[in-house]
């Protein structure tokens, strides 16, 4: 477990994060916020490149105080897109397994299999300044899971990517994440968070504003009633029916291609039973039911909205 | 891409003092640091001022005086000249000012000195490794200027006569204390400005003023030369050479303090920017 205990970070009046409570487990966490909404921040303090101004951070129950034993079990691929000058890609990942500790043949036989997983055997041998930004990236990755940490920090892992690239990265946090490593990450891009995370943290202004799977938190948003658009045969029929239940709809309208129907409901549960129950006495045909805002760019946007455009 | 799945067991370092882990990762950051400071574009400005005093010599040969090159005595005071005047003074200082700052320096700049603190090898350590490995670097190079130099002073003499002074005379002497001296200068001189490159954001201005102290270092009263490098190397020199009319002589002190007091300066140095580094903080955007 990796837990945040009323952490703090100032930088000199500047506020980075404030009063952080966090536990994350295993699984993908994805931290989401506007750029300077304190992710890397806390990304940072984690992997004890910073040190909290107040309160108490702990990975797998050692303290980012000790990089000596906390970088055996944790690895940071950090969004500072430079390199040590002059190396290849394998001397790289390499050279600082060796420095880790690790002896030589192990250290090639990881930097093999890092390099594999990322696919970047073919240009291991050139010059890192010569990659393209997708496989500095990709590099930067290999090195991080190079020594098989429990933990995986990955400061905006997808920029660079082109799509064939993301879906194989993603592939692959699946795929540690499956193997029970704990992998931390921010991104951007949304709807990728979306697909990928087993829970979301969203940060704004240095405070975590909501934290939990993207449903979960959905649903507690009694302010933004859920969105549900419905696609049947007598759309009318039902929105005259819906319009009857004022207590747990709040909203509909018919859209406009007239084959469908929008409704707001602040109690979907209610709502699912009426509908069926409709659907039955009126014999409609159904052809979908879908949320149209229970996803993290939804959130997103009633959470942290424009601030964060 | 792979998707075979196995984890290696980390290596379990449950010693008080994984004595063997260290010294492997001593070797390792080492390994990197001295292919880095050696083959490093930025070293090129490195070696032609190391090569500048060799120049010296070498127009001194084509223009100067033929006697004075063939008298031992003039010989060896005229190098003397030349290596504290040049080669001390400035050669060394602004060589091991350029190593030694940049060893944490140029990686802040860089923004590449968080893959060192992301690997679970003690900051102490970093610091020892990148001590030593800009140790060996500026020992290597002002070695080779001292000596190249002196191979020049010598080279007006013929092979013979050369010999016959190095072997039979004072020459061999000489030599391995003006070599002496330069390493001791990169000892003494590198730990300084490891500390400025560590402590200071701009390390110019420190350098700076340290450069003008150890430059009136002649006008200093005694107890204040105790606290300038040159003062500890000017008195290991074989041959000593008058500071002008207005300098305050001070005893020369003697190798048994002067060579100890610079590793106990180092030893000091060290533990102060190990201390400093311990608790330094990633944020390049300060910078």
């Amino acid at each position: 477990m990796i837990t945040f205990e009323n952490v703090s970070k100032f930088y000199g009046e500047i506020l980075g994060v404030n009063r952080i409570n966090l536990s994350i487990s295993r699984g993908i966490t994805s931290l989401v916020g506007p750029n300077g909404s304190g992710k890397t921040t806390l990304m940072n303090l984690m992997s004890g490149l910073l040190r909290p101004t107040q309160g108490s951070i702990n990975v797998l129950g050692l303290s980012p105080d000790q990089p000596e034993k906390l970088f055996r079990k944790l690895g940071y691929c950090a969004q500072f897109d430079s390199f040590p000058k002059g190396m290849t890609g394998r001397d790289f990942v390499q050279s600082f397994l060796e420095i880790s500790g690790f002896v030589r043949k192990e250290a090639i036989n990881l930097t093999n299999r890092a390099l594999e997983r990322v696919n970047l055997v073919d240009a291991a041998k050139r010059k890192v300044e010569s990659y393209s930004k997708g496989m500095r990236q990709r590099i930067r990755l290999a090195q991080a899971i190079a020594h098989n940490p429990q933990v995986l920090i990955l400061d905006e892992p997808l920029n660079g990517l082109d799509p064939m690239a993301r879906a194989e990265v993603i592939a692959l946090f699946r795929q540690l994440s499956d193997e029970g490593m704990y992998l931390i990450l921010s991104s951007h891009i949304l709807h990728e968070v979306d697909m990928m995370s087993d829970r979301v943290v969203l940060i704004n202004n240095g405070y975590i504003v909501a934290d939990g799977d993207t449903r979960g938190v959905r649903s507690e948003m009694q302010e933004h009633p859920l969105q549900i658009l419905i696609r049947c045969d007598k759309p009318s029929l039902l929105a005259a029916r819906v319009f009857q239940q004022d207590d747990i709809v709040v909203e509909a309208r018919l859209h406009k291609d007239r084959r469908g129907l929008f409704i707001k409901t602040v109690n979907p549960d209610e709502f699912y039973l009426f509908f069926n129950k409709v659907v039955l006495e009126q014999n409609l045909q159904v052809e979908s039911i879908h949320p149209v805002d229970d996803d993290l760019d939804a959130i997103y946007q009633y959470l942290i909205g424009s601030e964060g455009s | 891409m792979s998707s075979r799945v196995e984890v290696y067991p980390n290596e379990q370092v449950d010693e008080k003092l994984p004595l063997a882990l260290w010294w492997r990762q001593l070797q390792a950051i080492f390994r990197v640091e001295a292919k880095k400071n050696f083959f490093n574009r930025r070293a090129i400005l490195l070696y032609l001022l190391a090569l500048n005093p060799s120049l010296i010599f070498i127009m001194l040969i084509a223009f100067g005086s033929k006697r004075r090159l063939i008298d031992p005595v003039s010989i060896i005071q005229t190098f003397s000249e030349v290596y504290e005047g040049l080669i001390l003074r400035v050669v060394i200082f602004f060589g091991c000012s350029w190593i030694f700052i940049n060893l944490f320096r140029s990686e802040i700049v860089d923004k590449s000195l968080h893959y060192y603190f992301l690997t679970p090898v003690r900051r102490e350590l970093l610091v020892i490794a990148k001590y030593f490995s800009g140790l060996l670097m500026a020992s290597v190079i002002f070695s080779v200027t001292t000596l190249l130099c002196l191979f020049l002073i010598y080279f007006p003499r013929g092979y013979e006569a050369s010999m016959q002074h190095i072997f039979e005379g004072p020459g061999l002497n000489h030599i391995l204390s003006y070599w002496g001296i330069s390493v001791l200068g990169c000892v003494g001189y590198g730990s300084i400005f490891l500390l400025l490159g560590v402590f200071f954001r701009n390390p110019i201005l420190p350098a700076t003023f340290f450069y003008c102290w150890e430059l009136i270092s002649f006008l200093l009263p005694p107890v204040l030369k105790k606290l300038t490098i040159i003062h500890y190397l000017q008195s290991l020199t074989p041959i000593k050479l008058s500071e002008g009319p207005y300098a305050i002589v001070a005893e020369p002190l003697t190798p048994w303090v002067a060579i100890p007091s610079m590793f106990l300066l180092t030893a000091v140095v060290l533990v102060v920017t190990c201390l400093r580094v311990r608790r330094m903080e990633i944020s390049y955007s300060n910078e």
